[in-house]
């Protein structure tokens, strides 16, 4: 395949990035900047500012550490062990992680103010991201290496220090440095859960802007942040272009427990798996049957009754329909986009250098780019002030990294091992494109396009600042109930909580089936 | 697969085509009929049918859009002064005025309705913007708490007596609306410095700090039904305790909560037309039409503030429940953009934030 090729590949993604992320996001730190050049000195001289980079940098670590600490036997008993139910297990752990951070927020609303509160909300929120990418390592490992160790007299523990954990420390790199860029951006958790002192660069952003009307000093925030997500993903890809074993994807890997030892530590990770997933959610469903007199479906009934009749009326079925639509069609963006990129990364692209590219739009804030929309498409041709096509394309934005990071290993492995035999047998590199790599695919990709739609369905930074209040999605209706006063609200809240968390589930019920067609036909 | 990128194309070009066409609610057939676009924050809510029925009236459809909370709507204002997203503005308030002014966001009109108006509320003798309702944040009390005879705390020195410690919940001037004025209620009715000492006095008797009003009204305060909270004192606003009978469960007809006056501070919303607007006219419509008796009574049960006409009648639940305040603190708008970070950076000083 030709550099051209790959180029002409690449083209419409880079295009997309340019237009919809670089210009909003460099017109609003400019128009920024520009109005207060002192405002980098003011900012950065400020002792409080230093306070909050210092939380945002030792929380994200602690988040960080803490969720590898949990993640890792769970990844390694669900991509290791087979046993009944383990589908359902894999999609309960991913429910999470597709919430929108209201509704976790809620969920953990008992223990708000204290930074426990916090790093429990964190892991409980990104463990499906541990669970993911590092399981999906694990479980392209054949189990005969494994018992080969074993036949050599290696004890379980050595096994899994000495065999399995070196084999997926890439994935491990890959799986910390996401959880650190979501735990280091943190808005919603933090601005529902979070207590004196407990601010992050984003959520100071926030209020600079929403209170202070100070976007100078949001600007030169917002710069900050820019700057150490690129370090970070940086120092991700220059750890990863060291990273030695290249896995050669085999069939399904799990086998039932042998010992008692691995069936008692099988049961007490998937048990704890479970109740760290079910427990906070379930004080959620329990508030949202709660009425006055006992158990009740009134908070279900009544959803939004209290605007019934005005221009901003909160109608639950609308607002689903809103959520579902927007999501789709933000979906179809991002696989298209996340797609190209991913098809130009399996024939040959720098992966790991276009990685740290896509992946910068989940590390800047939703906040700022919301004003940078403002400001970038003010004029013709682009003057998309007020259309509904932003908000799809903000979510593509977010959702995207995840398409390259679903789609793009698995065709670049099946690539590998199929293209180039196809090739070899004379296609041209399209006909073995199409006809042998992408057809192994379609589980990946069927992934992709879930995990897509459900971020989106899930995403409310960006959403609430650019969705037109007239079609609210449902996490903007759900923090819009929570902002008016009166008994009915907070049931009515949960009540809506609860039917996104129904929605969510089902859709990760349908990715985790995906993710057993993708690694089983590879 | 080929099926799968089919799909990608035909939605791709979906999405390009779609974005052609401008959504508008002119129709064809009515070529002098005028659209235009009421930008406001998330708060604003009208009757449909009191909007429609100036639609049809004037022949002016107007596209209500939010533009987030109401320190993003003025954001978005003062970013695209001279080139705006919309022709007419509701939803400033008096504290954002000076830095709104200072970017030269709006145009001046003085509405034929002017008279009809509350005159303390005029803040702008230019009339760049014209005042449409205000509401006062001030402390909400739950009166089960203060049962069988107990003095009841009244102004903001009582708040700091030793008989009513650890009951006041306020919120975050960094982070919260609410808890920004009632920060300034406080610099008004004691100076700068003054507030310092008042705050410290606060803060030794117990005060609790939350960041937003929902956590504040519904985790903190007793007094909200379906809360959780224990605090029998709460920053919240004037018509609370409207809102706690009008979304009541099963229905009650007297709020267990009530203000207390002393402790207000007067936040009043504006409408305005946006300079650069290319429909004058029908701008001045639309603001009048926020002035008129059918909009500035629908005003107290859609966003829970009163109407700034004082031809408006009140509902019942209104006159009920809502309290009267007479006397707010106020300061110049001037002096709070001058000062506002100052003062809760000195604020986050004094009690640790």
């Amino acid at each position: 395949m030709t550099r051209r090729a790959r180029l002409a590949i690449l083209a419409l993604p880079v295009a997309f990035l340019l237009v919809f992320f670089v210009f909003p996001f460099a017109s609003i730190v400019w128009e920024g900047l520009a109005s207060d050049r002192s405002a980098i000195g003011r900012v950065l001289g400020e002792a409080r500012i230093r306070d909050v980079i210092w939380f945002t940098l030792w929380q994200a670590a602690i988040s960080t550490t803490l969720t590898l600490a949990v993640g890792l036997p769970i990844a390694y008993a669900l991509s290791r062990f087979a046993f009944r139910g383990r589908a359902a297990v894999e999609a309960l752990v991913l429910v999470p992680f597709v919430l929108p951070t209201v509704v976790v927020g809620m969920a953990f609303s008992g223990m708000r103010g204290s930074i426990v509160a916090i790093l429990v909300a964190h892991v409980f929120f990104n463990i499906a991201v541990v669970v993911r990418v590092v399981g999906a390592a694990w479980a392209t490992i054949d189990p005969e290496l494994e018992d080969a160790a074993e036949e050599l007299g290696a004890s379980g523990w050595r096994r899994f220090t000495q065999v399995l954990l070196p084999l997926a420390r890439p994935a491990i790199v890959s799986a910390a440095t996401l959880v650190f860029l979501f735990t280091f951006t943190s808005f919603g958790i933090i601005l529902l859960l979070g207590g004196a002192g407990q601010t992050t660069i984003e959520v100071e952003i926030f209020r600079r802007t929403s209170q202070q009307l100070d976007l100078s000093a949001a600007a030169v925030l917002a710069l900050i942040q820019l700057v150490f997500v690129g370090v970070l993903l940086v120092a991700d890809a220059v750890l990863a272009s060291r990273r030695g074993v290249q896995l050669t994807p085999t069939g399904h890997a799990g086998r039932a427990p042998r010992t008692r030892g691995e069936r008692a530590f099988g049961a007490v990770v998937v048990m704890g798996a479970i109740a760290l997933v079910v427990l906070p959610l379930w004080r959620l469903v329990r508030r949202s049957f709660a009425g006055p007199a006992g158990i009740t479906l009134a908070n279900y009934l009544h959803i939004g009754e209290g605007r019934r009749g005005g221009v901003f009326e909160i109608a639950p079925g609308a607002a689903i329909w809103t959520s579902v639509r927007t999501a789709a069609l933000a979906a179809a963006i991002a696989l298209l986009i996340g797609g190209l990129v991913s098809i130009g990364v399996a024939l040959g692209a720098k992966s790991r250098g276009i990685w740290a590219i896509v992946a910068v739009p989940l590390g800047v804030s939703a906040v700022t780019l919301g004003f940078g929309y403002v400001v970038a498409f003010d004029a013709d041709p682009l003057d998309l002030r007020g259309s509904p096509w932003l908000v799809p394309l903000a979510q593509a934005l977010v959702a995207m990294p995840f398409v390259v990071r679903i789609v793009a290993p698995a065709l670049a492995a099946a690539h590998a091992s199929l293209g180039e035999s196809a090739a070899a047998l004379g296609a041209s590199p399209w006909q073995a494109l199409r006809d042998a790599t992408m057809p192994a695919c379609t589980g990946a990709i069927r992934a992709a396009a879930l995990f897509a739609f459900v971020v989106a369905l899930g995403e409310f930074g960006a959403t609430a600042f650019l969705a037109r209040a007239d079609h609210p999605t449902v996490p903007v209706a759900i923090a819009r109930l929570l902002g008016q006063p009166g008994s009915a609200s907070i049931g009515q809240a949960s009540a809506l909580a609860v039917i996104l968390l129904v929605v969510t589930a089902g859709a990760s019920l349908a990715i985790g089936r995906g993710r057993l067609g993708w690694s089983g036909r590879t | 697969m080929r099926r799968a990128i089919l799909y990608a194309a035909a939605i791709a070009l979906v999405v390009v085509g779609c974005t052609q066409d401008k959504p508008t609610g002119v129709s064809p057939g009515a070529p002098e009929a005028v659209t235009i676009t009421l930008l406001t924050h998330d708060s604003f809510d009208v009757t449909r049918a009191v909007l429609r029925e100036f639609e049809d009236r004037s022949g002016i459809t107007v596209d209500v859009v939010a533009a987030g909370d109401a320190g993003q709507l003025a954001n978005r204002l003062i970013l695209a002064s001279g080139n705006p997203e919309g022709d007419v503005a509701f939803g400033v308030d008096n504290d954002q005025l000076a830095d709104l002014f200072a970017n030269d966001v709006f145009m001046s009109y003085a509405s034929t309705f002017l008279a009809d108006l509350a005159p303390d509320l005029v803040l702008d003798d230019q009339h760049r913007v014209t005042p449409v309702d205000h509401g006062e944040v001030c402390v909400n009390i739950d009166m089960r708490r203060y049962v069988g005879g107990t003095t009841l705390p009244s102004s903001l020195d009582d708040l700091a007596d030793p008989s009513f410690r650890d009951g006041l919940v306020v919120e975050n001037p960094a982070t919260s609306t609410p808890g920004l004025a009632f920060l300034l209620a406080t610099v008004a009715a004691y100076g700068d410095p003054g507030f310092e000492d008042y705050w410290r006095r606060l803060r030794d008797n117990g005060v609790t700090v939350v960041d937003g009003w929902e956590q504040a009204y519904f985790g903190e305060f007793s007094g909200a039904a379906g809360g959780e909270g224990t605090h029998p004192m709460v920053v919240s606003y004037a018509t609370s305790p409207v809102a706690e009978v009008v979304y009541s469960d099963p229905p009650i007809t007297v709020s267990p909560t009530r203000v207390l006056t002393d402790t207000c501070y007067r936040q009043v919303e504006f409408a305005g037309i946006l300079r650069g607007t290319e429909h004058e006219a029908a701008a001045q419509q639309l603001v009048d039409f926020l002035l008129s008796r059918p909009f500035q009574e629908d005003i107290p049960l859609r966003m829970f503030v009163y109407p700034a006409s004082t031809h408006a009648r009140l509902p019942v639940v209104f006159r009920h429940n809502a309290a009267v305040v007479t006397d707010p603190y106020e300061l110049p708008s001037a002096d709070v953009a001058a000062h506002r970070a100052d003062w809760v950076a000195r604020w986050s000083d004094v009690m640790g934030q």
